[in-house]
């Protein structure tokens, strides 16, 4: 080390920056902990305030396990409270699976014209375009399905509930797709553009190659994305909230009102008295969403260190 | 070194609106009242007469539904709870065992809580049996009930009103809903909700009735169906008349009293009727 300036001593210079960027470090560190602290904290929380209806005994018999299949009403106040957990869960599923059967073909369609068939132009606009969806407040999508979309549904099926499953889901899907599409197009972008060219110049048509080549290759990826979706569309609240109708039926056709456990929590937790059975239920149907979400989530995140393992493997 | 400099504003300018936030506190604490949906529309009229006339007070007004200001009460973040049906045991216990007394009550208003159809509906009137086997699933067509053959859509109210738990109390007598019944954040949507919907049917507070038809209500067959009217409400013949309270935690602090006391003014009781509730006391014939 050679001396910059006169005057300076070198060595307290070197440490005096040493002892600035070890700050520097510790402050980063420091970020990176507060994050893992909040979301821990976060989830102990949950599972804190959701442990009564699993462990106290003093819980009563209608908050506790048994008693979330024993009746199949959802009516948690009343002289007796009922806390049937059943059409929740079906309403859920239904809701879900609707929303993804409507937005997996169009999300993974779009990724494959997007990835695949469309010019560098028209994809530089396209993408953009279709992520701004997911900047779309999910309560306008609630309202828009609220106040738009279930007027029209029902003048085209005919269906006696105005808000129902279909509604909701439908919505919920639109909310869902650029997730779904953001993720499988980056998977098939990644497919090196080596093996395009291989089966092309084997005499395969673009389609064939795409259909062919492609997604398969890339279908950890799109995996994972319809996987990201399916979380999102799970916890997914203000859309439900808005557009399902909220009646807590057990049925199989999707023209009946649903409520979902996200929406339940959003519509009663503000209401209830702190620590009260209702509020445990609460936050048990908390936790369980929470853990319904994880699962998927660390789903995905095996999809993606499949799919890299794979492109960069062969 | 810019971003120290920009830094040091920002600290400063968070402290000043923080420190001015705490002044302004400290000059004029506003007096909260949060619960029922259903007297939102009361409480806000009654809150901004009487800021009109007390250049200075500041009341703020909520909704959430009458469980969610009690419980708002309980976990001590409003003055005043507005609650269209009476404390539950159980809330009292918990108010009791929390403050060391019971809250108190103060009935500031009553209201008639109407059952509504469809302005295409040709039914007039309804008994309170009917209206029961209507919510409780087991009437579905209008037919049975002398109406067109059509399915009966069910609008209801989420089960954090007191609307919602009046209702379930005094006409389906503590029974369930059917599950069938779409719930809706509050009475308005369930107004909009009827409005629109030729087979729906709604419950809620009689001054929401707009664009949409009340139903006579009987108690029995025998009996004659009587709409909500001033006379019928405090006589006690129309058979869904109930209060709408005040709660507090025990006394009540000088600017809440002032205001509380307002609301039960000549002035205060005269702005019930406007809104389209019932005054406490019988309107002179």
């Amino acid at each position: 080390m050679s001396v910059l300036r006169p005057g300076i001593d070198p060595l307290s210079h070197r440490r005096l920056q040493r002892l600035r960027e070890g700050v520097i470090e510790w402050a980063l560190r420091a970020c990176a902990f507060a994050a893992v602290a909040g979301l821990l904290l976060i989830i102990v929380f949950v599972f804190r305030e959701a442990m009564p209806t699993l462990l106290n005994p003093a819980t009563p018999k209608e908050a506790s396990l048994a008693g979330f299949f024993a009746t199949p009403l959802w009516q948690p106040v009343g002289d007796v409270p009922k806390y049937g957990l059943i059409p929740l869960l079906v309403g859920t599923l239904k809701v879900v699976i609707v929303a993804m059967l409507f937005a997996t073909p169009l999300a993974v369609l779009a990724a494959v014209f997007s990835s695949e068939f469309a010019t560098p132009r028209l994809r530089e606009a396209l993408k953009p375009i279709i992520e701004i969806l997911a900047g779309i407040p999910s309560v306008v999508m609630g309202f828009f399905a609220l106040i738009v979309l279930a007027s029209w549904l029902q003048a085209v099926t005919g269906s006696s509930m105005r808000l129902n499953a279909l509604n909701a889901g439908i919505a919920l899907g639109l909310g869902v797709i650029p997730t779904v599409f953001t993720v499988a197009e980056d998977a098939l972008r990644a497919v090196p553009k080596s093996y395009r060219e291989a089966s092309l110049a084997l005499g395969a048509s673009r389609w064939q190659t795409a259909w062919n080549v492609s997604l398969p290759a890339a279908s950890a990826g799109v995996g994972a994305g319809v996987l990201l979706g399916l979380a999102r569309a799970v916890g997914e609240t203000m859309i439900v909230l808005m557009a399902s109708g909220n009646a807590a039926i057990t049925s199989a056709t999707v023209f009946d009102s649903v409520r979902t456990l996200s929406a339940s929590i959003a519509a009663e937790l503000a209401e209830v008295v702190m620590g009260s059975p209702h509020y445990s239920v609460l936050f048990f149907l908390g936790a369980l969403l929470f853990l319904v979400t994880f699962v998927i989530n660390v789903a995905a995140g095996v999809f993606v260190v499949r799919l890299r393992r794979r492109l960069a493997g062969t | 070194m810019r971003i120290w400099r920009f830094a040091v504003y920002a600290i400063l300018l968070t402290s000043a609106l923080v420190l001015t936030r705490c002044a302004q506190k400290s000059d004029a604490r506003p007096v909260t009242v949060k619960g029922s949906d259903t007297m939102v529309i009361l409480v806000q009229r009654w809150a901004e007469q009487y800021m009109g006339g007390h250049p200075g007070a500041v009341v703020q007004v909520t909704g959430g539904g009458s469980g969610t200001g009690i419980a708002a009460l309980i976990n001590g973040t409003t003055d005043i709870c507005q609650s269209s049906r009476p404390m539950k045991d159980e809330e009292r216990a918990q108010m009791k065992a929390k403050f060391g007394r019971d809250p108190s009550e103060i009935l500031v208003a009553r209201d008639g809580l109407a059952v509504y159809v469809n302005e295409a509906n040709p039914l007039t009137e309804i008994t309170l049996a009917q209206a029961r086997a209507i919510y409780q699933g087991e009437t579905e067509n209008w037919k049975a009930i002398g109406g067109s053959d059509a399915p009966i859509l069910l609008y209801s109210r989420e089960n954090n009103s007191g609307t919602y738990a009046y209702f379930k109390e005094h006409v389906l007598d503590g029974g369930d809903f059917s599950a069938r019944a779409q719930t809706l954040p509050g009475t308005a949507a369930v107004v909009n909700a009827v409005s629109k919907d030729v087979n729906g049917i709604g419950y809620g507070g009689d001054a929401y009735a707009k664009g949409v038809k009340m139903l006579a209500l009987k108690r029995d067959d025998a009996s004659p169906g009587v709409m909500p009217t001033d006379a019928t409400i405090h006589d006690g013949s129309y058979p869904l008349a109930r209060g709408l309270f005040y709660y507090l935690r025990g006394e009540a602090s000088p600017p809440v009293k002032a205001f509380i006391d307002h609301c039960l003014s000549v002035e205060g009781q005269k702005l019930v009727a406007e809104v389209g509730y019932f005054p406490i006391a019988k309107a002179a014939p």
